[in-house]
């Protein structure tokens, strides 16, 4: 069982060895990057690839370790009584599985994908420490305790808006999804629209970079803003030889409003195609 | 098996541990590199580098361990200078500072000065008066208190970072007296943290509400008062001049102490405190705040914090006019005795190494002032003045 990639992901080589040392060894693997690299789309990718099924847990900053375990319904039960409810009798009927439960107790061997752990408090990685280690917790209102038949691939993904505690960092295999060269961007870009005429992708690639270098700008804009950017391109039907005109009226690429997210990068790029265009004329 | 290679990376100053070494071994055993150098090189990065900003010092271990290539040590000599000479160029000069460099025969005269002088130093420095480093009177290097001399002040710690590796020096608490990041502060702020349950009994008692029920076998709602945090906290930040370079982590503290505390009030002043303090540093001089209307306002259970590097001229602290941006009317310590006799509880958190403290005069008087209670910005410093602040006379 290994993953290579599939065909609508490009995982380059340490990417690969990364997520087969964290399936061969049963350990998390946690990935950072820079926004847009497709850090979510991997497990999805490798759940595709290896066949096995995907587990999301989305964490929000509200998010309790304990959910991902299980959440006893007090007030159902406390209402339930007050009415004589028959359920009332077994408390099993108040507990809800959470995520990590039902990865656990999957007959297949899942994925879960712990998607931007970084949103959550601060000690969150800290709680799911032994869970995610011994793959077992315990429930206490029902005295039993949950072992993961089949330990999960456990994939987390961070944005870097909190650092993780070291105790946690330790158990985890860890990539950095880098920005993909210009030759994987053609790899990447051939395969998620394989009709689009080579002159058009070489072309804007090469706006692309430039974009990503202009000094100053603050959301860089990644492979995901590159691929909608293309798709717009394709839609508007704009010629290849557009891209390249650096005549004084289109120094701004057309439709860049879906790679600048951002107005004072706008603003900036403007004032430096029109200084541009100052020094050529 | 690779013990050499772990060894190589602890000595980088890398954060390897034991597990991550034998998660290695237990990788290599079940044969995940498939006996290419690179693959091997991806799963060991994998396994032991947890953070990005790592992965450089790594790579040159790894190619210093495998291939026999030079130290990473040589490496950082020939590197960091190089680093300097580029923070001097970006460091822009006030038309003073300009002057007292043609006081030395020009900015080319010295720029060639201190490559010459780069060349001969064969290692890091520290004090002293001639060779480049830290601490020193020499014109060249950081902190120097020569008034001809230019800060080589670098923004970033990577510098820093290379100190520590350049000079091998023995740390004897690593974890607690590395520079801190957000979350660490996080942790040592939190010790200050107190909660207390006051005011009307509003939220229900989840909990309690299930004990009574159960106890008393009919439905008895019980209410808490909301957990509200008590800490108070006047914030004083030191900002412009020689702090520039500790901003990014006054910066940090900043964040983190925002979270922590419910109430918190901020403000800025230059070098030392004096009669107005600000709010926001870019309308600094158009909307200043009286300190005394600061002194009334805010009650006396509020805990204070200044962060500062305490360098400046002891005339700025001891007379009055001392100020290097107006003219005060009371010395800058009649005012930081205020505060102190106001307040209970006072700290300054200083940014500056403490071994550079004692050659600073204005940073023993302000220390004086405040009785001792400067502490350094490392978590043990953290540690330490948050424990003096939790305590109450």
């Amino acid at each position: 069982m290994k993953f290579e990639g599939t065909k609508d992901y490009i995982a380059t080589e340490d990417l690969r060895i990364a997520v087969n040392a964290a399936v061969t060894l049963e350990r998390p693997l946690l990935i950072k990057g820079e926004p847009g690299t497709g850090k979510t789309v991997l497990a999805e990718e490798v759940s595709k690839a290896l066949k096995m099924p995907l587990i999301t847990w989305h964490i929000k900053s509200t998010t309790k370790a304990q959910q991902g375990l299980y959440e006893y319904d007090a007030i159902t039960r406390l209402r339930d009584s007050q009415l004589g409810d028959e359920k009332v009798k077994d408390i099993k009927n108040y507990i809800k599985q959470g995520k990590l439960w039902e990865a656990f107790e999957s007959n297949e061997r899942p994925i879960l994908l712990i998607d931007e752990i970084d949103k959550a408090d601060i000690e969150f990685p800290n709680d799911l420490l032994q869970e995610l280690d011994r793959m077992e917790f315990f429930v206490y209102e029902t005295n039993e305790t949950i072992k993961a038949a089949k330990r999960p691939v456990v994939i987390i993904t961070s944005n870097n808006e909190k650092e993780l505690p070291d105790a946690f960092l330790r158990r985890c295999f860890f990539h950095y999804i880098s920005f993909p060269d210009a030759d994987t961007m053609e790899k990447i870009v051939d395969v998620h629209y394989p009709k689009i005429k080579s002159k058009l992708v070489s072309e804007s690639l090469k706006v692309f970079y430039e974009l990503r270098d202009v000094p100053g700008i603050k959301k860089k804009p990644s492979t995901s803003e590159l691929l909608d950017w293309l798709k717009l391109l394709m839609n508007e039907d704009i010629k290849p030889e557009m891209l390249r005109e650096k005549n004084a009226n289109n120094l701004i690429p057309p439709l860049h409003g879906a790679l600048l997210k951002n107005e004072q990068d706008v603003h900036l790029f403007e004032r430096l195609a029109f200084l541009a265009r100052r020094e050529n004329g | 098996m690779f013990v050499n290679f772990f060894h190589e990376l602890k000595n980088a100053n890398l954060p390897v541990s034991l597990r991550e070494y034998l998660t290695l071994l237990e990788a290599m055993d079940k044969d995940i590199p498939n006996r290419k150098i690179e693959e091997f090189y991806y799963l060991s990065r994998s396994t032991l580098v947890k953070d990005e900003k790592n992965l450089d010092k790594f790579d040159r271990v790894f190619g210093h361990v495998f291939k026999g290539l030079e130290s990473l040590e040589s490496d950082e000599i020939t590197e960091i200078p190089e680093e300097w000479l580029k923070t001097l160029n970006e460091k822009f000069l006030t038309e003073e500072e300009k002057q007292k460099i043609e006081s030395m025969g020009g900015w080319d005269k010295l720029m060639e000065e201190l490559k010459k002088r780069l060349e001969e130093q064969e290692k890091r420095h520290e004090g002293g008066s001639k060779w480049i480093g830290t601490g020193g009177t020499s014109p060249y290097g950081s902190d120097g208190y020569n008034p001809e001399g230019i800060r080589i002040g670098q923004k970033e710690n990577k510098n820093y970072k290379a100190v520590k590796v350049w000079d091998k020096r023995e740390f004897k608490n690593l974890d607690k007296d590395v520079e801190i990041g957000t979350r660490n502060i996080k942790v040592a702020l939190r010790r200050l943290r107190k909660f207390a349950r006051d005011g009307a009994a509003d939220t229900l008692d989840l909990p309690g509400t299930i004990k009574n029920t159960a106890d008393k076998g009919y439905l008895d709602i019980s209410l808490v008062p909301e957990r509200r945090n008590k800490v108070k906290v006047l914030l004083f930040f030191d900002i412009g001049g020689s702090m520039d370079m500790h901003v990014k982590l006054c910066e940090e503290l900043f964040s983190a102490a925002k979270t922590e505390f419910k109430n918190m009030e901020s403000f800025y002043f230059h070098n030392c405190l004096y009669e107005s303090v600000w709010k926001d540093n870019r309308r600094r001089h158009t909307e200043k705040i009286d300190t005394w209307d600061i002194l009334h306002k805010y009650s006396s259970d509020y805990k204070v914090i200044f962060v500062g590097d305490a360098s400046m001229s002891p005339y700025e602290i001891t007379y009055p006019g001392g100020s290097v941006e107006h003219w005060n009317e009371e010395a800058g310590a009649e005012w930081l005795q205020r505060i102190t006799d106001i307040y209970q509880n006072v700290i300054w958190i200083n940014p500056v190494e403490t071994k550079h403290w004692e050659f600073t005069p204005s940073t023993q008087i302000i220390s004086q002032i405040i009785s001792d209670r400067m502490y350094p910005l490392t978590l043990d410093g953290l540690d330490k003045g948050m424990k003096e602040l939790s305590r109450n006379k």
